[in-house]
């Protein structure tokens, strides 16, 4: 299981604390945010929705970071070659962030 | 309710039950509208029966949909609609205010489609049945010179076009119906094709295969019938399949397939590769027709089947609604 | 950043595949089971296998709840409905999925009251805008879905509404999981963890499976990046012969889980002692049911059940292919008697049961349909 979606935290309803409208894509949707009551979002967050709940809140910062791994595939690994060829430890800080010393492309930056 | 909704219910009820009993031995594939001759004069007619619920919905209501349906229906079997006829069964108790905007929203259909209305029938039943109303149209007019369309010449290579974005429709008459909690920006697409066709057919003509309006059950059943017709496999590319984002937005969020949802005003066409950009461009040349692409083209394999990749090569086969488009939250 | 586009960037997913390709080990053949029926819908729905290379296998688990319910349960649900004339509310996953009388659906064409809902929250609110009928939720789901039931059970209990009750069929994941490292015909190499049930539970329910079986877990997000990101993060592991729980989809699912979310479920439900899984045979501790302190809203209790229990046909070998260890098209009836059209098993009925997932996106790419135009049902 299961389907679930990210969405945007647009409004919260005025009489209803649990409750806020979301927004994937242009459609706008209530969903119970009492599953967050212990770190409510707020407005401009973005929450997972299942069934009508919100599950959790997604990390933008976690989410970035992940693109940047994504986009380091491969080069990262190449770069490591390289510098393993010299005969230099790879150390931990190293394998997280990697830069590429060696590789000219351009890597999109992600906000 | 399954036989109802478009797909393979539907078709199996067609062909297995009707088309044997009422058709003869008509091996023609079925089509969109029936091609007669009247002492050696070409004729097309169909029919179709429109049950919405709710009757009115942002973009149009039952009326508009019964005359843009019949139509589209002759449009795409390749004729201009000429004249009109139309039944409707009305629910006892059913507000007269109702009834006349539906009338009215007819009227300006016709007008709009260049159709008369020359005759039809009204009755009655009892409180609880016809949701209101059910509208049933049928039309007949005359077949285009320049068009000739039939399943069987379809070939390899040929281009799949589509006419603007699909699931408007669907999806508008699901959030009209106000069960669920969501709101969205959308308007039923519903229109007379009519002039699109047209256009494609004036230069783009000798090369137009098969065209079909993916109504109940979506492009993924028209095309399925499509390439059941023909034998062959009908290969789509994901990224240029046109979904406006709230309509991607609402079936993410039910757990729906756009492939597999209503339309009413769109319609899908096959084209010779060597006429394939002449047809793209005399519809996106046309009013109503700038967002219209090329979406996929036709092979051999999978036969049977229709196929729809990514760009980064992954694939998977889209069959033919089974019963109602289901939302799944698993 | 929509969360979902970037994670389907086909450059990316480019990237992403060469890189498994480079980590996989040519001699070497990995099984890599995925838990997660909706992992195993987003596998096929996005045709993964189509660029992975030929020596990664990926096993469909049975982490599909509408799988693993037994059919008897969906008689005993239907049959309160009908009998006490009261509104049935269940997801559109349940709808098609054949009990021994016939689905949900079947039952609404001959006169019992089956409507979908979109969440438990929309079956409450039927029974707010209905107060002379009852209402019946049929609630189905792992851990990912049982606290969107209690959360609307506690509500109903707070706002004293009774013309509602649930019929509780939650399962938990861990017992399944268990369920298949028992099982002497499995031999895996690694798991794509849970996604969302883990944004409930977290991550270290499965440090057991890292510690004690020696296999990786990468708790995977569903979009294409995610699942091949998960694959990269085994291959390491495996290649450095490690063994650990490790949270690709670090984005939503925090390590510790939802403690809000594991309140509430544990305020309304308790474990039942055993509860017999569809393919799997009676597991203890499986499955969820409702708190006496809730008595009033448990279907269970309000009314009378069958316990209606029905076996499936002997030639049907869902269980195998729930556990793995057949793949769907092993089964003899895949593709014949058993179609999504007209579905015998479980694995054929929801769209994220590995045969339904198989036979709708994958089996006929390569075979030519047969077309078959049969009678009127």
């Amino acid at each position: 299981m299961c389907l679930a979606i990210p969405g945007r935290i647009v409004s919260l309803v005025p009489d209803e604390p649990h409750l806020g409208v979301v927004e994937v894509t242009g459609v706008r949707r209530r969903v119970d945010l009492g599953l967050l009551i212990e770190d409510m979002p707020k407005i401009g967050d973005w929450v997972l929705i299942h069934v009508g709940f919100a599950m959790s809140k997604i990390s933008e910062q976690d989410a970035a970071e992940q693109m940047q791994l994504l986009t380091m595939l491969g080069e990262g690994e190449a770069a490591m070659d390289e510098v393993r060829g010299y005969g230099l430890e790879e150390t931990a800080e190293l394998r997280s962030v990697r830069g590429s010393p060696g590789t000219k492309k351009d890597r999109p930056l992600y906000q | 309710m399954a036989h109802g909704a478009g797909g393979k219910a539907s078709r199996r009820l067609v062909e297995g039950l009707f088309a044997p009993l009422l058709c003869g031995n008509s091996r023609e594939p079925l089509g969109d509208a029936a091609r007669v001759e009247i002492d050696g004069i070409p004729m097309a007619m169909t029919a179709d029966s429109f049950v919405v619920k709710p009757l009115r919905f942002p973009g149009g209501s039952i009326g508009e949909l019964a005359v843009n349906g019949t139509m589209n229906d002759l449009a795409v079997a390749g004729a201009r609609g000429h004249s009109m006829v139309v039944t409707f069964v009305l629910e006892e108790g059913l507000p007269s205010s109702v009834l006349e905007a539906e009338v009215r929203a007819m009227s300006s259909a016709l007008r709009r489609s260049g159709v008369a209305m020359v005759g039809g029938d009204t009755k009655v039943v009892e409180r609880g049945k016809a949701d209101g109303m059910y509208i049933t149209t049928a039309g007949i007019g005359r077949p285009l010179p320049y068009l000739r369309v039939d399943a069987r010449s379809v070939r390899p290579g040929d281009k799949v076009l589509l006419s603007g974005p699909i699931g408007d429709h669907g999806i508008t008459i699901l959030l009209a119906r106000g069960d669920l909690d969501l709101e969205a920006d959308l308007r039923s697409d519903t229109r007379c094709v009519l002039p699109l066709v047209e256009a494609l057919g004036q230069e783009a003509g000798p090369g137009v295969r098969w065209m079909r309006d993916p109504t109940r059950g979506g492009v993924a059943t028209s095309l399925n019938e499509l390439a059941r017709d023909c034998g062959l496999g009908i290969c789509l590319l994901e990224e240029e399949i046109p979904i406006r984002d709230a309509v991607r937005g609402a079936c993410e969020l039910l757990g729906l397939d756009p492939l597999h949802i209503a339309n009413e005003g769109q319609f899908l066409a096959v084209i010779a590769p060597e006429y394939a950009d002449i047809a793209l461009n005399a519809l996106n040349n046309t009013p109503g027709g700038e967002a219209a692409c090329i979406i996929g083209e036709v092979r051999k394999e999978p036969a049977n089947a229709v196929l729809v990749s990514t760009q980064y090569g992954g694939s998977r086969i889209v069959d033919m609604l089974a019963g109602d488009p289901l939302p799944r939250i698993c | 950043m929509r969360y979902v586009d970037e994670f389907r960037d086909p450059e990316l997913i480019t990237k992403a595949a060469e890189e498994i390709r480079r980590l996989a080990e040519p001699e070497r053949h990995y099984r890599i089971m995925e838990v997660c029926g909706g992992h195993t819908h987003a596998i096929y729905r996005f045709g993964l296998k189509d660029i992975l290379p030929d020596n990664i296998e990926l096993i469909h688990g049975p982490g599909c709840p509408v799988c693993v319910l037994p059919m008897g349960r969906i008689d005993d649900g239907l049959d309160i409905a009908r009998k006490n004339d009261v509104i049935f509310a269940a997801f559109g996953d349940m709808m098609r999925v054949p009990g021994a009388h016939g689905s949900p659906f079947e039952h609404k064409a001959r006169g019992t009251d089956v409507r979908i809902v979109y969440s438990p929250a929309d079956a409450l609110q039927i029974a707010r805008r209905n107060p002379d009928r009852h209402v019946i939720f049929f609630a189905i789901g792992f851990e990912t879905t049982a606290p969107s039931t209690a959360l609307t059970l506690m509500r109903a209990k707070r706002e004293d509404i009774h013309n509602f009750s649930v019929f509780c069929n939650h399962v938990t994941i861990v017992p399944a999981i268990r369920a298949i490292l028992d099982s002497p015909d499995m031999r895996l190499d690694g798991f794509i963890g849970p996604g969302h049930v883990s944004t409930v539970i977290g991550c270290r329910p499965y440090e057991w499976i890292a510690r004690a079986e020696g296999k990786p877990v990468v708790t995977s997000g569903f979009e294409p990046l995610d699942l091949l990101q998960s694959i990269v993060m085994l291959l390491r592991q495996l290649r450095a012969g490690e063994a650990k729980v490790e949270n690709q989809y670090k984005r939503v699912v925090p390590w510790e889980g939802n403690r809000a979310a594991l309140k509430a479920m544990a305020e309304v439900f308790e474990l039942r002692p055993h509860f017999e899984w569809r393919g799997l045979g009676f597991i203890s501790q499986s499955a969820l049911r409702i708190r006496k302190e809730y008595a009033e809203w448990d279907s269970e209790q309000r009314f009378d059940v069958l316990e209606t229990r029905v076996a499936d046909p002997k030639a049907a070998q869902c269980g195998e292919v729930l556990k793995g260890v057949l793949k769907p098209a092993q089964c003899k009836l895949f593709g014949k008697e058993c179609t999504p059209e007209h579905p015998i098993g479980a694995l054929m009925v929801s769209s994220e049961g590995s045969c339904a997932a198989y036979y709708n996106y994958e089996y006929r790419k390569t075979a030519s349909l047969v077309t078959e135009i049969s009678s009127v049902a």
